[in-house]
């Protein structure tokens, strides 16, 4: 069974279709890329899994349950963790409150809570800098501090919205080690939505891909990036 | 950043409050009644600060808690004879009653920052034109609670000694309540909230709630407040206790103290209110009479706190005389 099924989503804003009528499942453990240009409506779409948007039409079940209009904290009380893709830690606070407050979403006891925000951190390259605040951290610490974040909620599936964006090549390496380890080792599901190919052709499992709201191709990625509606509408014949 | 005290910062805590429970042995009646506003103000701002410096919500009307708990506990002694010590949960009950509905109304319908506070003002203007009107409060005439010197503290009623160690108790337990409160899961769901409404419900919180419980837990601890001075000053007029300066008063010893910390309105209230003081018998002293002198004084050293330590005096003083544990 799927753990996330998008079926024939749509969303509008005043006339202009963001998402068009998109379909797609994400299986448990599964690593899944949405790719595409920009204005494609790949963040609409995070935005309507996340439920900071209803969709129009069509319907989004997580783990068997509809999801799509519920509220942005009931859908991470269910299991699904998110990054911004605009970064947005609480910036008066530590590195380690950040994630304390992720990790306290499933502990009640703040002690607990810290020992499991203290071991995310480790995991994220972050630990050193957990007493540093967040306001104090410089872009690549800042989006790793966001799936720290996430991740401390012992999510199910995690939504990563452009975390690579903005790294320098070694930064993305390192980042897709530790996405691939979280995925290898607890078996969490991972849909990104992506620009940096790099970081897709080495997480990913599948690809989908976004041209002016609709899904124009779906696949492994190695096919995907041969086909050439895909070539046409994005990556340009360089690409390969 | 809140660093919990160290030894040191524990040891002059201690201290501080022994010298407070030891000082009527040696304060007259004129300083005790200082210390009195000071712990008053410490308490209310502690209230105020748990709503503003740890939810974020900022409320420019907790005037209208201490009028409602003031009134509510003066009406069931006069009326019904019924003591502030049962009095104060109706007072409570009252005035999250109001919370509740402030709450409801800016947070459901997203009324956010100063639009919030504006709806706090809202509320504390027409809960004083209101009690103008209402005769059996006894409108703008207002309330007035037999001065009783021999000693019934059942009924809070006794000199200041009585009143010294009541306010104590209540600022020290304002602060224990605080010092838990942001220790527990509530207390990081309001930073939160504070930091970023939007990053916080991505991480399951429920926003609403934690803002209601917010307003909740901030307006009945200021209406135990409103209780206490109701009894203390034994009179009470709409004009007087609704008034948005009252609303103002309770705001500043947080605000000069550091918001959002634990110690920030203890210390504020220690700055602020000897600086009144000393104002007032400045100008006194000088033999100026002209009206708002002492205001315009109050407001520029004001000023200077402010510019000088925007973040607060209570953060730059644990850092300076080293409360607080330091970290890497």
């Amino acid at each position: 069974m799927s753990l996330l099924a998008v079926d024939h989503v749509i969303k509008r804003f005043r006339g202009l279709t963001a998402v068009d009528g998109v379909s797609f499942e994400v299986a448990e453990g599964d690593i899944f890329a949405v790719i595409g240009p920009n204005g494609a409506g790949k963040t609409t779409l995070f935005n309507l899994i996340a439920g900071v948007l209803t969709p129009d039409q069509g319907t989004i079940t997580f783990a068997g349950e509809r999801i799509d209009g519920q509220t942005p904290d009931a859908i991470a009380r269910r299991g699904i963790g998110r990054t911004f893709q605009l970064v947005r830690p609480f910036p008066a606070l530590t590195v380690e409150d950040n994630a304390l407050i992720g990790a306290l979403l499933r502990r009640s006891k703040v002690e607990t809570a810290r020992a499991h925000a203290q071991e995310v951190l480790r995991r994220l390259d972050l630990y050193d800098k957990r007493h540093q605040l967040a306001s104090a951290l410089t872009l690549p610490d800042r989006k790793r501090l966001e799936v720290a974040r996430a991740l401390a909620t012992d999510p199910k599936l995690l939504l990563l919205d452009e975390v690579m964006a903005g790294l320098r090549p070694a930064e993305t390496d390192r980042m897709v080690a530790i996405l691939r380890e979280l995925n290898r080792d607890r078996g969490i599901a991972i849909l990104l939505i992506e620009h940096v190919m790099r970081a897709v052709m080495a997480l990913a499992a599948r690809v989908l891909v976004l041209h002016h709201g609709a899904a124009i191709a779906e696949g492994v990625p190695e096919a995907v990036v041969r086909n050439q509606a895909v070539i046409d509408s994005y990556l340009g014949a360089e690409a390969l | 950043m809140m660093g919990a005290l160290n030894p040191r910062g524990r040891a002059l805590l201690l201290g501080v409050l022994a010298a407070l429970i030891a000082a009527p042995l040696v304060a007259d009646r004129y300083l005790m009644s200082v210390l009195i506003l000071i712990f008053y103000f410490a308490f209310v701002g502690q209230a105020w600060n748990l709503m503003m410096g740890f939810a974020g919500q900022l409320s420019l009307g907790h005037a209208l808690y201490v009028g409602l708990g003031g009134y509510v506990s003066a009406l069931l002694w006069l009326k019904f004879g019924i003591g502030p010590w049962l009095g104060v949960f109706a007072a409570i009950a009252v005035a999250t009653a109001f919370g509740a509905v402030i709450g409801w109304l800016g947070f459901r319908f997203g009324i956010e920052g100063v639009y919030f506070a504006l709806l706090t003002i809202a509320f504390a203007e027409f809960t004083r034109v209101a009690f103008d009107h209402i005769d059996y409060a006894g409108a703008a005439g207002g309330l007035f609670l037999r001065v009783e010197e021999e000693g019934r503290w059942w009924d809070l009623r006794g000199g200041p000694l009585l009143f010294y160690y009541l306010a104590l108790a209540l600022a020290a337990g304002a602060l224990v309540l605080t010092a838990w409160l942001a220790r527990t899961r509530l207390g990081y769901q309001w930073l939160a909230v504070r930091e970023d409404e939007q990053a916080a419900r991505a991480l399951g919180i429920d926003v609403f709630r934690a803002k209601m419980a917010a307003v909740l837990i901030s307006s009945g601890l200021t209406a135990v407040g409103g209780v206490f001075t109701a009894f203390y000053n034994n009179n009470l007029f709409p004009s007087r206790v609704f008034d948005i300066n009252r609303s103002i008063e309770i705001i500043l010893a947080p605000v000069v103290g550091g918001l959002g910390t634990v110690f920030g309105p203890v210390v504020g209230a220690f700055i602020l209110t000897p600086l009144g003081e000393a104002l007032t018998a400045l100008t006194e002293r000088l033999g100026i009479n002209a009206p708002g002198v002492k205001a315009v004084f109050y407001g520029l050293a004001l000023m200077v706190i402010i510019v000088l330590r925007p973040a607060g005096v209570w953060p730059w003083l644990a850092r300076v005389l080293r409360l607080t544990e330091h970290r890497p």
